[in-house]
């Protein structure tokens, strides 16, 4: 009977893992099929206007590295401060904030800019969406450098100190060196996850169907795009959607895979 | 140069702070008129954009729209009198995208729940490490597809099957909460295996020495000392699942009515947002904000009661 039941529990949890596996499949061959029919070349020549998809994905690319260029900094220097300055409630409480910031509702901080950074200045543009995806991406990046920093022992930061550095220069050239890869990791992730952000792009940056590289007014983006193009009813405009989430999913996965590969070979 | 690199790393962390307060502050303005005029009597009203007669009007035609309900938030519009040069109001109340948001999720929850607890069991114990870093990354990436490729999938392949089997509309509150809870699968399979992984080997390898099976180990050893983690990655995930947009919007059916059965189309917060932003403005635009604060609330209480009850010890 024991022998039984444990049988019983093992095959169910099998058929739990093959289900996992096998939704991931399913979205993955739809996607590969979908999206391999409809795209073309002249996808990425042409801009939507034109029925090609250019102008989304350099626009799409744009928001995403400006809100890097925001969102990293400022990420990296609130991770090192919470781990390197303060050890005390503060920090504490700037931890666990950022934390719960990291699963806030995305269409709730696209309202928030929305209302500060769009409403103000009379319609969407491209500064807004920058704004929203750094602000999802803080908190991700914090996260990262602050566990990176935890593992950096304590012996580097002090045989630094040791030698006379001050402490930034500590922070900067020993201790950011020593847990790099790990933070690059943390980086590429928290890049992947806003790069197919749609809900706080909705309202702020909208979309475009020219090429702008304007970001005073509404800015193209690949992901609201898809969501505008695949609630048509044309099965072109569907095709092409499918063809940007194709594109789009590549993207994301290449991106995941190479901060994957890289701390695997660190771990070797 | 210290002093301004500390600085600087100081103000960064207090950015998120700023930010916090910053949300909370610009969504309750942004949400005033609504709340004024609505109160919390628009956590139980069920009506959405739905134009009535104000008493003060001398238009006897438009006081046929009325119905009993209606007469109720009459009353209180007649409190406000920033309306009087207006014959008609527009009352905006909360109820179907709360139920619709909350019956959503639970869903996804009761669906998701069991798949996720099979898949950490799978990957923590069963597996060989090969096999268990294999799914372990397939599942891992599927967490990072984006949201709105769920939401697409779910409305063009998913739906429709479910349709099939279980009736009613392919937009519906049971494909919603289902491909949801597609979504949520991952990160809940992630984060529990992760929580029972921290389970002492020392520990299970006693429970085997006695003769232990799989099933009594995992029972009996595994889940009593991964307990507190799991329910707290479950209250995680909830909390992640309850504010989703995209993969919510193509499936639920955006339409303001109570869903009476499963199979019913009917809204969620998110997407009332996601939907409906655009053509607001002025109290319907307020509306919307107060529902977003209502989600920030909701989904703050949520992650902080998982946090700080439940996964203080189990590192994310």
């Amino acid at each position: 009977m024991r022998l039984l039941l444990n049988k019983v529990f093992l095959m169910l949890s099998m058929f739990a893992a093959l289900l996992g596996l096998g939704f991931l499949g399913w979205i993955l061959a739809t996607l590969f099929l979908e999206g391999v029919s409809s795209l073309h070349f002249s996808l990425f020549v042409k801009d939507l206007v034109d029925g090609g998809l250019r102008n989304l994905i350099v626009g799409q690319l744009i928001l995403a590295l400006c809100a890097g260029a925001l969102g990293i900094p400022l990420g990296m220097l609130a991770g090192i401060y919470i781990r390197e300055y303060d050890s005390g409630k503060y920090a504490e409480l700037i931890r666990d904030l950022s934390d719960i910031m990291m699963s806030a509702p995305s269409i709730v901080i696209g309202a928030f800019v929305y209302a500060i950074a769009v409403a103000p200045f009379g319609g969407a543009n491209g500064f807004a969406g920058i704004i929203a995806l750094s602000i999802m991406m803080i908190p991700i990046i914090i996260n990262t450098t602050d566990s990176m920093l935890s593992l950096v022992p304590k012996e580097l930061r002090e045989a630094g100190i040791a030698l006379g550095a001050s402490k930034y220069r500590v922070i900067l050239d020993i201790v950011i060196k020593a847990a790099k890869v790990g933070i690059m990791t943390g980086i590429l992730l928290a890049f992947a996850r806003i790069a197919g952000e749609t809900a706080p792009l909705l309202f702020t940056s909208e979309t475009s169907n020219y090429f702008s590289l304007d970001l005073r007014e509404s800015f193209p983006s690949l992901t609201v795009s898809i969501y505008n193009l695949a609630n048509e009813p044309e099965k072109s405009s569907r095709d092409l959607a499918w063809a940007a989430s194709f594109i789009l999913t590549i993207m994301v996965l290449v991106i995941n895979l190479v901060g994957r590969y890289i701390t695997r070979n660190k771990h070797k | 140069m210290e002093k301004i690199f500390q600085r600087l790393s100081f103000s960064s962390a207090s950015l998120v702070l700023l930010l916090l307060i910053g949300i909370f502050t610009t969504l309750f303005i942004a949400a005033k008129p609504a709340i004024n005029e609505f109160g919390i009597h628009f956590l139980v009203d069920p009506t959405w954009n739905k134009e009535v007669a104000v008493e003060a009007s001398d238009t006897t035609t438009s006081k046929s729209v009325k119905n009993n309900t209606i007469m109720d938030e009459n009353d209180i519009m007649l409190d406000e009198d920033d309306e009087d040069s207006l014959n008609t109001i527009t009352i905006y109340g909360g109820l179907v995208p709360i139920v619709g948001t909350i019956l959503s999720t639970l869903i996804a929850l009761a669906f998701a729940l069991p798949i996720a607890m099979g898949i950490a069991v799978f990957l923590a114990e069963m597996a060989s490490e090969t096999i268990s870093k294999f799914v372990g990354m397939a599942i891992e990436l599927l967490a990072a597809i984006p949201s709105i490729i769920f939401g697409m999938w779910g409305l063009y392949y998913f739906a429709p099957i479910i349709a099939d089997t279980f009736g009613g509309y392919q937009v519906s509150l049971l494909t919603a909460g289902l491909v949801l809870g597609v979504m949520i699968l991952p990160f809940m399979a992630a984060i529990t295996r992760d929580s029972m992984n921290t389970t002492p080997d020392v520990l299970k390898e006693s429970a085997y020495a006695l003769g232990a099976t799989k099933f009594e180990v995992v029972k009996d050893v595994i889940f009593p000392y991964s307990k507190v983690g799991i329910i707290g990655s479950i209250i995680l995930a909830l909390g992640r699942a309850l504010g989703e947009t995209m993969a919510v919007a193509f499936l639920i059916g955006a339409v303001y009515s109570l869903p009476e059965k499963i199979t019913d189309p009917t809204i969620s917060i998110p997407v009332a947002m996601a939907v409906n932003f655009g053509e607001a403005s002025g109290l319907g635009e307020s509306a919307l904000f107060y529902l977003g604060l209502i989600l920030f609330v909701m989904s703050f209480i949520i992650i902080s009661f998982a946090k700080f009850y439940f996964l203080k010890k189990v590192k994310l």
